[in-house]
């Protein structure tokens, strides 16, 4: 492979942000397929379009999904990149890594591949990018056997589920979020692996309701941690901050003067239910108002910290805007107890209970969300055996359009017109 | 022994999963798992948290290409063995972390990486910008309407200086995803930048017979533009499909569906900026982004027109945000009239829902703000 001139990819060297050019420019001289990488990218560049092929079903044996099938439309100017195969690999939960794991991961993808990667994809897993069909099997082979290591998702199945880092260095996670990650992604390897559903599925895990990980935003299941005590209060810790020896939002506002830290304009006044007040220099907090939003916590986290009785809220079918338009998920359990002591039983019952009826009734290419849409809110509670409550929705329907089923009306449907002509003349 | 080619299930294993998560936890990770107490922004890029046994971990933060080599990888593993006992993480928006359990060993750290050129941009904590979450674009995806990488290091250039420092009223979600199918899900963003599609797709007669499920690509137009039809292929009638143009709205799940629809276009594709979504539920409830800007071109190399619209943006925020605000809260409070106005945005009808559901979206009330834009 010959190196290309690039002076388009080439501007994109300066400036104080890394720059992928420079990488695979410095990969290049150990890969020289990346010179076709650079080169079919200064085309696109060029021709302001893609020049990679659709589609292209390509993978490993026994498994549908994990590769994508990928080929050049411009093979025989940049062969080093006429295969361009993406290796989806499981990452570990909360993407820690040893320095041993991911040498010998290079090792393998340098032997394979084309010696680019993402660290990471959007859904979460490594992404190896750019390999030939023979190398599959070869990695594959390699990735089992000599690290124990697996592929993830794609295609219509369940996508590698992905976690926030949680207690491993969060004091506000309110469950174990890569215990039960992993554990889900074992217990799931078939679903991920082999697709079998209507479409798409993602779980994503989330320690408490800031939801570093999106959950809310893009997972058909969102298990957001949450709590249902009360706020602990340091008090001695509250005054530290009115006397501005902590920083307010842990520090993260430092680079500006905002001034001194006033509690009542940061904290309580900016509380959405009005829970909260100052009495006698002590913050109280009406515990049974709160709707666990965080500001108040993330404003002090030396001060206040969630509650100690914890579990999570379960939301269901978010989605991004294909078709229908983007959905976030909707509260379907508020409070679940979410533990490695029992297997997380309850969620998994849970999760299960949704694909037995969205592979039942979900059409091709449907997501769950888009699913519990078309039959509605109340039809989709009825299928999980759960009553319905206002926490559901936001607010109460203001159209009076309501599917009355027979049964609930006395003496039911069924009615004799000539019975009623003989009294209403028509 | 390795994959021998003759016996392909000899041997083979399959649904290990991922690697137990645990014995890629650091040591000081590990010991207080579920006791950390409380943490704390040192400077920009350099947290700590607190553990209840006294313990600390310093963690410090880098902005990543995300599209890295195996040579950038091992030159993070170097860096990680010389001052982390050999062990980092990737954060969900694309940061490297290195941690290490002493305060003394930050700095030496922080030298090392400043060391090596532009490779480690410490920062993406607190009220600033951190790291764009993106998709693959033009350097591995078949649907894109836009680069990714390529607008994300233009972006990533201009906004440098709100990635190192904290001067935001608060941190501020930047998400790139380079067509409709949203891979990187940039719906609920401070700011998203989506590649769109303006041409509706081509039909190519020649191939559509073999590559593609007809019933599939008319099911697969949410608006019904896409009706069977008949062309003439050499001679010979086949069966095919035909678009109602006025009706397309250029989401591209037909192409998706049936390879023979392209419609990616030099003219035609380019950049839409939506703003003021957020995931998380301080305050107020997670938002969707808006659709502010409905097109922008695709100028390479460094798409000038997207980078100045997004600091256009970023700064009027900056000045006019509350502490502790997000884009989309200062938006709703000051009205998105007055957004427009601010922000120096022409609004045009193109920022007026006209898909389903949009009626939700128009004002129904007596309120509203005088702008410029009542003549």
């Amino acid at each position: 492979m010959a190196k290309h001139e690039t002076p388009l990819l080439d501007q994109l060297e300066s400036g104080p942000w890394p720059s992928f050019v420079t990488d695979l420019k410095r990969q290049a001289e150990k890969k020289p397929e990346c010179w076709d990488i650079l080169g079919q990218l200064e085309l696109s560049f060029k021709d302001r379009i893609t020049h990679w092929k659709h589609g292209g079903i390509v993978g490993v044996f026994g498994y549908g999904g994990g590769i994508v099938g990928r080929y050049s439309d411009v093979p025989k100017q940049f062969p080093g990149v006429e295969h361009f195969h993406t290796v989806r690999v499981a990452q570990p939960a909360s993407k820690y890594y040893s320095t041993k794991h991911l040498r010998q991961l290079m090792d393998l993808w340098e032997k394979h591949g084309s010696g680019m990667t993402n660290f990471h994809g959007s859904t979460g897993d490594i992404i190896l990018l750019g390999t030939r069909t023979e190398h599959l099997e070869p990695l594959f082979w390699d990735l089992t056997h000599d690290m124990g290591q697996d592929l993830g998702g794609s295609g219509s199945n369940l996508r590698t589920p992905a976690n926030c880092l949680g207690q491993s260095r969060c004091e506000w996670s309110c469950y174990d979020t890569e215990e039960c990650c992993h554990q889900l992604t074992m217990k799931y390897q078939d679903e991920i692996h082999r697709p079998a559903f209507p479409y798409k599925f993602k779980f994503k895990f989330s320690g408490c309701p800031n939801d570093c990980v999106a959950a809310i935003a893009r997972s058909d299941v969102a298990v957001i941690g949450t709590w249902r005590d009360n706020i602990r209060i340091d008090q001695a810790a509250v005054k530290e901050y009115i006397a501005g020896n902590y920083p307010s939002n842990g520090g993260a506002h430092s680079g500006r003067d905002w001034g001194k830290f006033d509690i009542q304009k940061e904290v309580v006044d900016l509380c959405p239910t009005q829970c909260m007040w100052m009495e006698g220099g002590v913050l109280k907090i009406d515990d049974k108002e709160c709707t666990r939003c965080m500001h108040c916590i993330n404003v002090m986290p030396r001060a206040l910290r969630p509650g100690v009785d914890t579990g999570a809220t379960v939301c269901v079918g978010a989605k991004a805007p294909i078709l229908d338009g983007a959905q976030f998920a909707t509260l379907i359990v508020p409070f679940m107890k979410v533990s490695a002591d029992d297997e997380f039983a309850e969620l998994t019952e849970f999760i299960e209970k949704i694909w037995d009826w969205w592979m039942e009734v979900g059409k091709n290419r449907e997501r769950v969300g888009e699913t519990m849409q078309r039959v509605g809110l109340p039809t989709f509670l009825s299928v999980m055996g759960i009553e319905p409550i206002p926490q559901h929705v936001k607010e109460p329907r203001s159209n009076p359009y309501v599917f009355w089923r027979d049964e609930e009306v006395p003496g039911g449907f069924e009615r004799n017109v000539e019975e009623f002509r003989a009294r209403h003349a028509a | 022994m390795g994959y021998n080619p003759d016996k392909p299930m000899d041997g083979r294993i399959s649904d290990l999963g991922p690697p137990y998560y645990e014995q890629f936890h650091p040591p000081v990770i590990k010991e207080n798992k579920g006791k950390w107490a409380w943490h704390e922004i040192v400077k920009p890029g350099v947290l700590m948290h607190k553990s209840e046994t006294g313990a600390e971990v310093y963690t410090v933060r880098c902005g990543t290409a995300r599209l890295v080599s195996v040579e950038y990888i091992r030159e993070v593993c170097d860096i990680a063995d010389k001052h982390c006992d050999g062990y980092l993480r990737f954060t969900t928006r694309n940061n490297l972390e290195f941690m290490v359990d002493d305060k003394a060993k930050v700095q030496p750290l922080l030298d090392d990486l400043a060391s090596r050129g532009n490779k480690f941009p410490v920062g993406g904590t607190g009220a600033g910008v951190t790291n764009i979450v993106h998709t693959q674009g033009w350097v591995h995806c078949h649907t894109p309407a836009t680069d990714a990488s390529g607008v994300v290091k233009a972006v990533m250039d201009e906004l440098f200086d709100y990635f190192t420092s904290m001067t935001l009223p608060a941190q501020c979600r930047i998400a790139l995803a380079c067509c409709l199918n949203m891979c990187g899900a940039v719906h609920a963003s401070d700011i998203a930048i989506l590649g769109v599609h303006r041409k509706p797709p081509m039909i190519d007669h020649s191939r559509i017979t073999g590559v593609c499920e007809l019933p599939l690509a008319i099911a697969s137009c949410p608006l019904g533009a896409v009706k069977p039809a008949k062309a003439t292929v050499e001679g010979k009638e086949i069966k095919t499909v035909q678009v109602n143009v006025e009706r397309c709205m250029f989401c591209g799940n037909c192409y998706t569906m049936c390879p023979a629809m392209p419609l990616a276009d030099p003219e035609g594709d380019g950049i839409a900026i939506l703003v003021g979504g957020k995931v998380s539920n301080s305050r107020s409830m997670p938002k969707f982004s808006k659709l502010v800007i409905p097109f922008l071109p695709n100028t390479t190399p460094r798409w000038p027109e997207t980078v100045a619209a997004i600091k256009k943006i970023l700064e009027a925020y900056a000045k006019g945000a509350k502490k502790y605000e997000r884009l989309g809260e200062w938006a709703e409070r000051i009205g998105w009239e007055k957004f427009f106005e601010v922000c120096d945005i022409p609004f045009t009808e193109k920022s007026i829902d006209d898909y389903r559901l949009a009626y939700d979206t128009w004002r129904t009330s007596t309120q509203f703000k005088y702008t410029s834009h009542i003549k």
